[in-house]
């Protein structure tokens, strides 16, 4: 019946209707976005490139973990006559580590609202409260580890409190490194305020941050939770 | 602005909203979208924790239930933290993370699966181990 096109701004509402964010057809009608990585217009933002290279890092940093958890439920049952998972777990100290950090990964996302604010103040309060309950998971590992150790409980006993110390060890490993950024950051700020550079890193340590938490919900509940049930 | 980063356009502190975006990173929004997604993901996150806990610590559900029902809390909650802290969305501009966290994923399946069952069978293929010491010379 319409042989002629339809007038260019009905066609546009139909195009938005169906299809609300361009799939495939970056720039939303304006075109190449400069600096954005999209056609011609050249590499994309560094704060673009920065992230998401961290992203790629932190997924390989989970498949490490990933074979740390694979040999943890491989060696599981090797207790070679030693101690078994449900004589480690201790329900209030796993309580308070994964209240501490789950507490520390919230003031993480909130010193990066502070951030984007450009609220120095702010940011290094909620990084600093971050360290300090970075630094109370740590301890209560630390306690853990001295604890279990004075009971003869040791990663040389058996196949299975090998992978347990490897697994829980390099958890606590990577949150301890991940405080060591944290005070370097709360420097970088304190020095160079929010340019550019210290903003990427910081997009990167909340990243960091939060996959760790990520990392230790696994753990408490394939490690600690199951083995109490065991 | 500093020189230590190659940025002739000089927007390396800014994002548009009609490009991609890295993990962690949105467009410009106000500081009280980031407090209220933080404040949802600690909400969240606190409800699936303290289920997992009081599931392992009691008999509130039938036993050999139990490790299924932490496991699905414990997914509930990456994906509650995925979404609310580390900002991976549905969007157009999130295509490129949600690909690599895919691919990422199905690595550490292979890993974790692969792991357990091959040494399952290994395991179940073992001979005694008296017979394997009358076997020593």
């Amino acid at each position: 019946m319409t042989d002629h096109p339809l007038p260019a701004a009905v066609e546009t509402v139909r195009r938005v209707r169906e299809d609300p964010h361009r799939l495939g057809h970056r720039g939303h009608g304006h075109g190449p976005v400069e600096g954005a990585g999209h056609g011609m217009t050249g590499p994309a933002r560094k704060r673009i490139i920065v992230g998401y290279g961290f992203w790629i890092f932190l997924l390989s940093d989970i498949v490490l973990f990933s074979c740390f958890f694979a040999a943890f439920a491989v060696q599981r049952g090797a207790t070679a006559g030693g101690p078994g998972i449900s004589q480690l777990v201790e329900m209030p100290r796993v309580g308070w580590e994964t209240a501490a950090l789950l507490l520390s990964s919230y003031t993480c996302g909130l010193s990066f609202a502070a951030t984007n604010a450009r609220n120095l103040l702010w940011t290094q309060i909620f990084l600093l409260i971050t360290g300090l309950l970075g630094l109370v998971f740590v301890g209560l590992e630390l306690f853990e580890f001295i604890d279990l150790a004075s009971r003869g409980i040791t990663p040389q006993v058996s196949g299975f409190l090998s992978a347990f110390f490897g697994l829980v060890g390099l958890h606590g490993l990577h949150v301890t490194l991940a405080g060591l950024w944290l005070l370097t950051m709360m420097a970088q700020l304190q020095v160079k305020g929010f340019r550019p550079e210290v903003v990427h890193r910081l997009i990167c340590f909340n990243l960091f941050w939060h996959a760790l938490d990520i990392v230790w919900i696994g753990i408490f509940t394939i490690v600690y939770l199951m083995g109490a049930v065991a | 602005m500093s020189d230590l980063e190659f940025d002739p356009l000089g927007t390396a502190g800014r994002l548009d909203h009609r490009e991609d975006h890295a993990p962690g990173d949105e467009p410009v929004e106000s500081a009280g979208h980031w407090v209220a997604n933080a404040n949802l993901g600690l909400g969240f996150s606190v409800i699936l924790t303290a289920a997992a806990f009081v599931l392992a610590s009691t008999h509130l559900i039938y036993a050999p239930a139990i490790p299924v029902a932490l496991l699905v809390l414990a997914i509930a909650q990456m994906g509650v933290h995925l979404v609310f802290f580390l900002h991976i969305t549905t969007g157009p501009d999130n295509t490129n993370n949600v690909l690599a966290l895919a691919y990422g994923i199905m690595v550490v399946f292979l890993i974790v699966i692969g792991s357990i069952w091959i040494m399952s069978h290994l395991q179940a293929n073992m001979m005694p181990m008296n017979q394997l010491m009358q076997m020593q010379p």
